[in-house]
């Protein structure tokens, strides 16, 4: 590189004037469009915009001019290098969006391949149908109360108002724990919960109760000695038969659509006076296939109302028991059998599918039921 | 309860175009559960007509016997009947089917050809008639009856409509015609007219024999007895046709006259009575308890050894019968039976379910007398039973004799405006008298205040509750409103219940599948498991009553009963399958000889309440898991891939994880599984979970296949080391260095010992450590194995200097030499 020479005339320095650097721009440009794939490009950027390209070099020349002559020249060249970097750069996406597509594409894949080798898992749809149900009454300001499924006796029958010689306990319904007198059954209902509740909680109680219940039922399409129910529980001062009309309607909405009611019939349990068993409106026909054989519903079987539980309101008897003032307080109480729900709600047809632990059951219905 | 709209019809007035099945949604508005309307003699088209039995010819030839009959029906010419059946003679009224007509199941009579002769008509039985389940012979009906050629159909009720009614245990009143009839009346607000009152008054007994003597030995157990003495009755006479009818549309058989009359009474009335051959009795017939060591043969010859609870009845010789529930063989009516002593009487409903439990026996009679029975009615029951026997069996009344201690009165005091409040909706007092009047009570007033007198035959009325439902039923439950109550705030779900959803969920989403078993399992299942005999787990409660006798347990565990689950899976063709139960588990005694019974007039006090938990096992939640097969199945990417003990510990280890508790895994000596393949994981120093591969002795046991894997967790124990607040990490920002080391030691050492020494040596720099390849071969000593872990380290405050980096390498090296006998590789 020699040093800067003062003795000649600017005119004369071929390299500074602006055709020449105009065409050096646009020999780069020509280079750069002619390049068609990245290597090519690299090769032009080293001849175009590179140390030893022709602009660099005139670059240099600049520090010879005279003064006056720099900073024209000075401004053209650095316009001019500008002008092929950009170009370049241009390019270079363009290239590199070219070589992208090309690669990509050349990896695809067959994407109906069978994927997700990871076993299916499930949650039993009984345990989330539970959930669901509790969820209601926890969103009402209830709680979950629990209790023992091998239980006092006492608390199974006597304090429910149900008598020692009652027909309801007799050996065809209870599993007694050995031996027959030992005080201890396995529970044939969630209502000792009730007595638990009410034993060990402040007044006013709000409480339900899902678990798991046994009777000496023989395993059939449509019975299991080993099933679960959801038992319900107010106590309060002045509950009415209205409120727990009213609480069952809320449920029967939340779980099988707006709108949807509940019906509730005389009936008879020891530990609620008076009682009711509690009738669900069917929510597939809404009552539409009663007496229209063209419209018959395999839901409800055309009678327009499915059987779902029993309730009341709790027997004085048995508020007596657990020491509560009946005077004050009075209590409504009812319970469904999640089984039951589930055949009804979910279309299973035998209730074997639920206690067989077979697989294909659970995972039907993933984590929700 | 079947009973005939007919006979409901009646005792009450219901309007004449109402259907079984209007009367039926009416009874079920008012609390009787109605399950079934029939028809009487649904699906038959067609005349049928009596049928005179002229001539019986007996064809030999044909395999069973068979009778060739010429009927008389009315026509110029007896018709020609082929018929099967053997109960019947020349003479016999009969009821034929001609051709043309059709029966119930669509099968329509035609004169045919059929062993040698042409049948022109079908002789038929209950059965094929639709009428009843008789089907033992065909129907033969009573002497004098009809004229041959008569329609049948009405004389055997066909085209009658039949309620069967599900009595619940507090309606004993509506086991009869008298109480639902008066339900019907109540529910058309019509008139009732209660066949009590309309029974006609029996005549004077003869004076031509002493009544036979009666007393009652326990007047609690048997407030009342009555014995009335009919003699000489035919015992020939046939029961009338109308009688039987009804008897066959309430599900009863007709037997004789006799007895056929004491059941009519009883389905009429609700009063059970007994009729007894006189002349099979011996002294004074008595209620009594029975004598130590004493048996009775009763009518359906089962022998049965009574104990001293017993309530018979029995006279000078001893029993003759269980109170209320079934009679003696010895002294029961015979064909041909003609002096009578009828037994009416009233037994306590405990002493009756008390006897019927004991001896597994129900009958019609005991299932009203547990219910609880009119106290006034036995005489007016007998009296009416008397007058039909004297009426239709042509019997001679001779008087009653009787015991009875005083009836108590009862009363209940209500507000007039409690069902209302009970209810949640206005009704008058004069309604809520109104309705208790309609059903029986006599009431008297006193401002707001009602005195009230519940009739005889609602013994279930004891409590102004009672009367509240009676009220509120009459109103119609279709009245109430339907209000909320404002529950206070909630707590929403506890902590465990919390996290016992949130670990189902996990384990799902794991691929796990969720089950639910029937916790029952067995002393074998204790063996086949090779729990040692002093295993706390085979202490679990035994059942009285199992199931089956195979599996009389409750399970300690859940394994016994999920591997049960696991095999039927593979049984079915799912080889690969991971499924999971989450339940109570049953440990320790339950039960004693002196279970406390508290009174139910109070609240038991803190002792007595502690002793009935007391009494109960323990019930821990347990989670249980079973592997089998393989984990991935061999897809076009990978190769399959087994389940092994690492996915059962792991299993475990994502449980702690939900829980946020700290664990530690040690080996397991859990002799269910693989000796060197069993993982114990400890939480707060103590054991809550056994995970690994399952013993082959175990997996053999239950047909599942080699190297199955298995996992119980103790849930309850587990949640108890659950923080309820989970505090927040403080991490460094700094970079981190990253460092691999690799060490030998000896096979025997593990690696989380390594781990531990690594650790310790490393200081509190080493954010975390993974262990990430094991080698044993050629390239390390004999008996010993490489271990190498990935080492992350990170300081608070600033970024690692390689100098740094060297010193606590150098330090991992002399730790884990000195702990462990490590030496780097």
């Amino acid at each position: 590189m020699s040093g800067p020479n003062t003795n000649f005339d600017p005119k004369q320095v071929a390299s500074l004037d602006v055709d020449a650097v105009e065409a050096m721009v646009a020999d780069a440009r020509a280079a750069f469009a002619a390049a068609d794939d990245l290597d090519a490009l690299k090769a032009a950027r080293l001849a175009h915009a590179g140390d030893r390209s022709p602009l660099a070099l005139a670059n240099r020349e600049i520090g010879a001019l005279p003064p006056a002559a720099k900073a024209d020249a000075g401004k053209r060249v650095g316009q001019a290098r500008a002008a092929v970097k950009t170009a370049l750069e241009e390019r270079e996406v363009v290239l590199t969006q070219e070589r992208d597509a090309r690669v990509l594409e050349s990896e695809a894949v067959d994407i109906t391949l069978p994927v997700g080798r990871a076993a299916v898992g499930g949650r039993h749809p009984l345990t989330t149908l539970m959930e669901r149900m509790a969820d209601v009454f926890i969103s009402m300001g209830y709680d979950i109360a629990e209790g023992p499924e091998a239980e006092a006796e006492w608390a199974n029958f006597d304090a429910l108002n149900v008598p020692p010689d009652h027909p309801a306990r007799t050996m065809q319904d209870t599993f007694y724990v050995e031996s027959a007198d030992s005080g201890v059954v396995l529970r044939t209902q969630t209502s000792p919960i009730q007595i638990r509740a009410m034993l060990e909680r402040p007044l006013p109680i709000y409480v339900v109760a899902p678990g798991r219940v046994y009777r000496t039922d023989e395993l059939d399409a449509t019975h299991t000695p080993v099933f679960h129910q959801i038992e319900g529980l107010a106590v309060d001062e002045g509950l009415t038969m209205g409120d727990l009309k009213g609480t069952l309607d809320h449920l029967a909405r939340q779980m099988f659509g707006e709108g949807i009611v509940t019906r509730l019939r005389p009936s008879y349990f020891p530990f609620t006076e008076p009682s009711a068993e509690v009738d669900l409106e069917c929510f597939v026909c809404r009552g539409a296939s009663v007496g229209d054989a063209s419209r018959a519903c395999r839901t409800c079987g055309s009678e327009g109302w499915i059987e779902w539980g029993g309730c009341g309101m709790v027997n004085p008897r048995v508020l007596a028991a657990v020491g509560i003032d009946t005077d004050v307080y009075r209590g409504f109480a009812f319970g469904m059998g999640i089984e039951r729900t589930l055949m009804f709600r979910n279309s299973v047809t035998d209730m074997r599918d639920m206690v067989e632990g077979d697989v294909r059951f659970t995972t039907a219905f993933g984590v929700d039921a | 309860m079947r009973i005939p709209l007919s006979w409901i019809r009646e005792v009450a007035d219901v309007p004449a175009d109402q259907s079984g099945r209007d009367v039926a949604e009416r009874l079920i508005s008012a609390g009787l559960e109605v399950e079934t309307v029939d028809t009487v003699g649904a699906g038959l088209k067609g005349p049928i007509v009596v049928g005179h039995v002229r001539e019986i010819e007996e064809l030999t030839e044909f395999k069973k016997p068979i009778r060739w009959c010429q009927v008389d029906i009315g026509a110029s010419e007896p018709s020609g009947i082929i018929c099967g059946a053997q109960n019947f003679t020349e003479g016999d009224l009969v009821v034929v089917a001609p051709p043309g007509t059709t029966l119930p199941g669509d099968f329509t009579i035609t004169a045919r050809e059929t062993y040698g002769h042409v049948s022109n008509g079908m002789i038929c039985s209950e059965r094929e008639l639709g009428l009843g389940d008789d089907h033992a012979g065909i129907i033969v009906l009573p002497e004098g009856t009809a004229e041959a050629g008569a329609d049948a159909s009405q004389i055997l009720g066909v085209g009658d409509d039949v309620l069967d009614i599900a009595i619940t245990p507090d309606r004993g009143y509506a086991l009869s015609l008298r109480g639902i009839g008066r339900e019907v009346a109540i529910a058309y607000g019509v008139d009732f007219h209660d066949p009590v009152d309309r029974a006609e008054t029996l005549p004077g007994p003869a004076d031509d024999r002493a009544p036979a003597a009666c007393a009652s030995d326990d007047l609690e157990a048997c407030p009342l007895f009555t014995l009335r003495t009919i003699t000489g009755i035919d015992p020939h006479t046939p029961t009338p046709q109308w009688m039987r009818n009804r008897l066959r549309d309430c599900g009863m058989r007709s037997v004789s006259l006799a007895v056929d009359i004491t059941n009519y009474v009883m389905l009429e009335l609700g009063q059970p009575l007994h009729a007894f051959d006189l002349d099979a009795l011996q002294g004074t017939v008595r209620a009594g308890r029975a004598q130590p060591g004493e048996s009775l043969e009763t009518i359906d010859h089962v022998e049965r050894t009574l104990s001293v609870d017993d309530l018979t009845i029995r006279d000078d010789r001893g029993p003759i019968g269980l109170a209320g529930t079934m009679g003696g063989a010895t002294t029961e009516i015979a064909d041909d039976t003609v002096n009578i002593a009828l037994e009416a009487a009233y037994f306590g409903a405990e002493v009756v379910a008390r006897m019927g439990r004991r001896h597994r026996l129900t009958s019609e009679a005991s299932r009203r007398f547990e219910r609880g029975i009119d106290r006034a009615l036995a005489p007016i029951a007998s009296a009416r039973a008397s007058e039909l026997l004297v009426d239709l069996a042509g019997g001679t009344y001779q008087g009653m004799t009787a015991v009875e201690a005083p009836m108590e009165e009862r009363f209940i005091r209500i507000s007039g405006d409690l069902p209302s409040q009970v209810a949640g909706m206005d009704i008058l007092v004069d309604d809520v008298i109104a309705t208790l009047e309609a059903i029986g009570c006599s009431i008297t007033v006193d401002g707001g205040e009602l005195t009230v007198a519940p009739p005889p035959w609602r013994p279930d009325l004891t409590d102004p509750a009672d009367l509240v439902e009676e009220v509120v039923r009459l109103v119609g439950y279709a009245k109430l409103p339907s209000t909320l109550p404002t529950a206070p705030a909630g707590h929403g779900l506890t902590h465990a219940q919390r996290l016992q959803r949130r670990i189902g969920t996990v384990l799902a989403a794991r691929g796990l599948v969720e089950v639910l078993t029937y916790p029952f399992t067995s002393d074998a299942d204790a063996d086949a498991l090779r729990w040692p005999h002093d295993d706390e787990r085979r202490v679990s409660p035994r059942l009285a009553n199992p199931l089956s006798d195979e599996q009389p347990k409750l399970r300690a565990a859940i394994l016994p009963t999920l591997l049960v689950a696991a095999q039927r899976n593979i049984s079915r063709g799912f080889d690969d399958t991971a499924i999971f139960e989450m339940g109570a588990v049953f440990r320790g005694p339950a039960g004693s000889q002196h279970a406390p019974r508290p009174g139910v007039d109070q609240r038991p006090s803190d002792e007595e309440w502690q002793q009935l938990q007391d009494l109960l096992p323990d019930q821990p939640t347990h989670l249980g898991a079973v592997f089998t097969g393989n984990r991935a199945a061999k897809t076009w990417a990978d190769d399959a891939e087994a389940f092994t003990w690492a996915d059962a510990l792991s299993v475990a280890q994502d449980v702690c994880q939900v829980l946020g508790v700290e664990y530690v895994v040690e080996r397991g000596d859990d002799p269910s599984f693989h000796p060197g393949r069993c993982a114990q994981v400890i939480v707060a120093g103590e054991p809550v979970a056994i995970a690994g591969e399952l013993h082959p002795s175990v997996t053999e046991a239950w047909g599942l296949p080699p190297r199955s894997c298995a996992l119980e967790l103790d849930v309850s124990h587990a949640i108890e080391s659950s923080p309820e607040v989970r505090p927040a990490p403080d991490f460094s920002s700094h970079p981190v260095a990253k460092e691999d080391i690799a060490l030998v030691v000896a096979g025997d050492v593990s690696a989380r010992d390594v781990a531990a020494s690594i650790t310790r040596g490393a200081g509190e720099l080493l954010e975390s450590l993974s262990l990430f390849d094991v080698y044993e071969g050629d390239q390390v000593p004999d008996g010993h194995k490489s271990v190498a872990f990935a080492l992350r380290f990170r300081a608070p405050d600033r970024t690692l200097s390689a100098e740094e980096l060297a010193g606590i390498r150098e330090s991992i090296v002399e730790t884990t030499a000195a702990d462990v006998g490590a030496r780097l590789r």
